[in-house]
């Protein structure tokens, strides 16, 4: 049976921080940050947004583009590692924003920012299998860096939600598989606000052997090589690390730029890999072939092998916001106003 | 506000059921069980029905005092929206500057965080508006 994308939509807060003004803050240099980073801004949620906020808002985007009835919609996985709560899932909250409920699977996954590539590879499965007719795959995040510290350039906000199903395919997905080891790069523990990382461990052992070999064994499955995609997506916790493993690789900057949003947005972990392909889907052309592969810190890749299909020509894209108007409509904030919605200024209680 | 009473209101606050009347087609919001125009004629004919989300500003203002719920907001937008349907509903504005909200703007509903019980209580999700993207 063929499994694909029906539909998706995306979101990403409207606030802006540039890595100027947070050196400004710090005392550090924010000019060589944004250029070593590759990151110009990042995106800030509003203190009324959250994961569960973001998840709707890309949900309903992606219900307003088709013509399905909720009630067909199986299972629903929100991808995040900055759940609002520790117990009580956000997935629930969004099925019933969608009106999918309650007759539904829903569960929260975590695995640092390949959360969402997850939840897609679970409802294929489900799709495929005949078990339902529609899932849903989120991922979201509102990750913070701790204050001053470098993750404080890029932890950023967004998300993008896609139904997967086998009627109407907008974007078939001919093959994923993933790359997992025990490796300790980057982590959280139970009730730390901030997350510590390995220094330049992240790089190397993780994020471009992880990337590179899920994209290699891909590319070997399936008898490819990088000239047979249009687009490729990486992860893109900055944009120096997609650029990097793309050179690695063989993919040029044109593959790449279509799905590359740190620039823009800075990392925005689970929703990276999923914006990312939103991006590329805003713009695709029947036949155009993606390359995709998400990772997560911890540490783990799922990489996709993905085919436009001429149903695209029929999709309704205009029902929802694209990406690129999202990046348009912005408003820069200062750091004061981004600490305080943040919630890094202690508040009397 | 109690967790069971806002887990009743979830149709509402999320999704913006209202009731429409079968005799006169009348469209309410938030929920009415009867009628005030149709009355005794309108009791069990009180359908549910969602509104599309959206509409335009009829009148706002800018909230400078606040709850300390909604401080870090402040100031805030509270504007009254006339929907599509007809009905008119009070919500906070996000997504705009105060000084770029005209009367009769288009605006839609959107879902946001609307306070919590404290930190390590319930958080309460609701509808508030937004401009609509041109
Ligand atoms: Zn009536």
């Amino acid at each position: 049976m063929e499994v694909g994308i029906v539909s998706y939509g995306a979101y990403i807060p409207r606030f802006r921080i540039t890595p100027i003004e947070i050196g400004r803050v710090w005392g550090q240099d924010g000019k060589a940050m944004a250029k070593g980073l590759y990151i110009n801004s990042k995106s800030v949620p509003s203190p009324d947004e959250d994961v569960v906020t973001i998840a709707i808002a890309a949900a309903r985007s992606m219900m307003r583009r088709v013509d399905i009835d909720p009630a067909d919609i199986g299972a629903l996985y929100v991808g995040s590692e900055s759940h609002p709560y520790a117990v009580k899932p956000s997935g629930t909250v969004v099925a019933e924003a969608i009106e999918a409920s309650p007759l539904i699977s829903v569960a929260d996954l975590e695995f640092a920012c390949k959360a969402g590539t997850a939840g897609m590879q679970a409802v294929m499965g489900q799709v495929g299998s005949g078990m339902i007719r529609y899932g849903v795959a989120i991922g979201a995040d509102t990750s913070q860096g701790a204050p001053g510290d470098a993750l404080e350039y890029s932890a950023s906000a967004g998300g993008a939600a896609f139904l997967i199903g086998s009627e109407n395919i907008i974007a078939r997905i001919n093959s994923t598989l993933s790359y997992t080891t025990d490796t300790p790069d980057f982590w959280r523990r139970e009730g730390q606000p901030y997350p510590s990382h390995g220094g330049r461990f992240t790089g190397e052992p993780a994020y471009f052997k992880h990337v590179g070999e899920a994209a290699k064994m891909m590319m070997e499955r399936m008898g490819t090589s990088p000239a047979d995609y249009n687009h490729v997506i990486f992860h893109q916790p900055n944009g120096k690390f997609p650029q990097r493993m793309a050179k690695m690789l063989g993919f040029t900057d044109e593959q790449l730029s279509r799905g590359l949003l740190p620039p823009m947005i800075g990392n925005t972990y689970s929703g990276a890999v999923p914006l990312g392909l939103a991006s590329v889907l805003d713009t695709a052309s029947p036949g155009d072939r993606i390359l995709m592969v998400a990772y997560g810190s911890g540490a783990g890749s799922d990489a996709f092998d993905i085919t436009v299909t001429d149903t695209i020509r029929h999709f309704n894209l205009a029902a929802a916001p694209t990406v690129a108007s999202m990046l348009e409509n912005t408003r820069e904030i200062d750091y004061a106003t981004y600490a305080k919605y943040r919630g890094k200024i202690l508040m009397k209680g | 506000m109690p967790v069971a009473r806002f887990w009743r209101d979830i149709p509402s606050r999320y999704n913006l059921y209202g009731s429409r009347c079968g005799s006169c087609g009348k469209i309410y919001f938030p929920t009415r069980h009867i009628c005030p125009e149709c009355r005794r004629s309108s009791i069990g004919r009180m359908e549910s029905y969602r509104l599309s989300g959206k509409g335009k500003v009829y009148s706002y203002s800018v909230v400078h005092e606040a709850p300390p719920q909604l401080a870090v907001l402040k100031p805030y937008v509270v504007a009254i929206v006339e929907m599509d349907e007809g009905v008119r509903v009070t919500g906070q504005l996000v997504d705009v500057d105060a000084e770029k909200i005209d009367i009769g703007m288009r605006v839609e509903a959107v879902l946001r965080k609307i306070g919590d019980e404290g930190p390590s209580g319930v958080i309460h999700y609701g509808f508030k508006f937004a401009p609509v993207p041109d």
